[in-house]
Formats: structure tokens, sequence, C-alpha cells
């Protein structure tokens, strides 16, 4: 298994470099991540995206990738890509401390 | 890769759709992308045409459908309709959507000048997010170094 050093801590991650365990997630720790990801500081707006996200998937058993993200989090396709400009739905996803979404829409 | 021009040369329903798949996909990656719309794949940018694309029901032995049962009149409808439900299941949205979407996501529209020229089409017969009428060389110096994806 591979792990990830986040915080001082080494973390398992899948082969995407996403966490394996959901427990293993805090919002320090997404800080962290959105850091390394090149993200920066994460706003409210952020927030709401990396929440939704992780309530759809608890819901659904999968991320939602970029049409239902927008239904699910209320913000615009172009303001998500401003937010999370190399990928939105991948990267809100890794943040999220969730695997990367399986849906291609 | 960084980039990727994505070629769309047909215009039934089942034509254009993998183009708009890939080129979506290709942003969600964090691929830089442009599309450009030539020859029949000019109807999903035809603002008067873009809703009423359709399904083609003869000359295609996927279908799995005789040639003449294809040809009944309503046929080809009933088919795109059934098709753009079990897309709409999928999260698949409508042409003018989905094109809006890639187009928000980051993406440039180009139609091509040699196909706009021979159909006779101006400028305002064009959806409003098609971002320029574009040469074949002004094509290739877009896409220089990326990948090209013909469809």
């Amino acid at each position: 298994m591979e792990t990830l050093e986040i915080l001082g801590k080494h973390l398992a991650v899948d082969k995407d470099g996403n966490l394996v365990n959901r427990a293993d997630w805090n919002e320090e720790i997404a800080r962290a991540i959105a850091a390394q990801e090149g993200i920066g500081e994460l706003t409210d707006r952020h927030w709401a995206v990396i929440r939704a996200m992780q309530k759809a998937f608890d819901r659904d058993g999968d991320a939602p990738s970029i049409r239902r993200l927008t239904n699910e989090s209320g913000v615009d396709v172009k303001t998500l890509y401003q937010l999370f400009p190399k990928g939105p739905a991948k990267k809100a996803a890794k943040i999220a401390g969730l695997p990367k979404p399986k849906g291609c829409i | 890769m960084d980039r990727v021009s994505v070629i769309v040369s047909h215009g039934s329903l089942e034509g254009v759709y993998p183009a708009l798949i890939m080129a979506n996909g290709a942003r969600m990656e964090g691929i830089e992308v442009s599309l450009f719309f030539t020859f029949f794949g000019l109807e999903p940018i035809i603002e008067r045409r873009m809703d009423h694309l359709q399904v083609a029901t003869v000359g295609n032995p996927a279908m799995h459908i005789p040639t003449l049962i294809g040809m009944l009149p309503g046929f080809p409808t009933l088919v795109t309709s059934m098709m753009k439900k079990e897309m709409e299941k999928l999260d698949i949205p409508p042409v003018r959507e989905f094109l809006q979407m890639i187009h928000d996501a980051g993406a440039e529209i180009y139609a091509c000048k040699a196909s706009v020229d021979m159909f006779h089409f101006k400028k305002q017969d064009f959806w409003s997010g098609v971002d320029d009428i574009i040469s074949v060389g002004e094509f290739y110096e877009k896409a220089a170094d990326g990948q090209i994806v013909f469809t």
C-alpha cells in the first residue's frame, strides 16, 4: 500500500494518490492536500464543493463528476474550474478524502 | 498530455456525442481542449439545428434493424428519443447544455471555414458559444504540440 506524507503522518492512498481511509481525513488534512495540489487557500466556496462531494458520496457510493457536482453544490461549471483549475471533480474528490469519481461526464 | 484537439465531422446524434464526451472528459482531467467542427459536424453548433440532431437509423449495421424499417417515417425520431432517455439516465446532457458545459469548462469551440463557406453559413447562424470560424491552418497552429482526435 502506498502512503502519502501529510502533516508528518504517513497515510494510506490508492493508485491515484487519494486517501483510502475516510477516518484519516479532517479539515487540516484537506488544507494540506489542497496545498500539495496547488489549489492554495481553501475558501468558503471550495468548502461548499468539498462538503457537497462528501454528502453525495455518502449517499451514492461514488463521488459526483462535473454535471452532478454542479447540481449538488450549486456552484456553476465556470466557477468550479476557477476553484479547482486542473479538473474540479478529480481535485475536489482528492481534497475531500474520497476516491476519484468514476463517472465520465 | 497537456492539450487535445477534437475534430467533429459527423452531424448525427451518435456521431457528435463521442466527441463531446471526449472533450469534456479531457477538461475534467485538466487537459486543455479545442473542438473543431467540420463538414456535417457543423450541425451541433448551428443554432436552429443543435436541438434537433437525430440518430442515423439507416446504413448502420450496429442498429440491428433492417434498412427498410429504419426508413419508416417517424422511426429516427423514435430511436432518437429512446437514446436521449438512456443518456439522461447516465447524466449525459442534451447537446446544447453539453456544449455550454464544455465551453464553461474552458474549451475553445471553432467552426471550419471551408465547411462554413461550402454550406453558405453566416456567423449569425451559429450558436453563441462558437469562439471563431478558422481555417485548417489556424486549427493546426492551435493544435500544435498536442494530440488530435478525429471523430
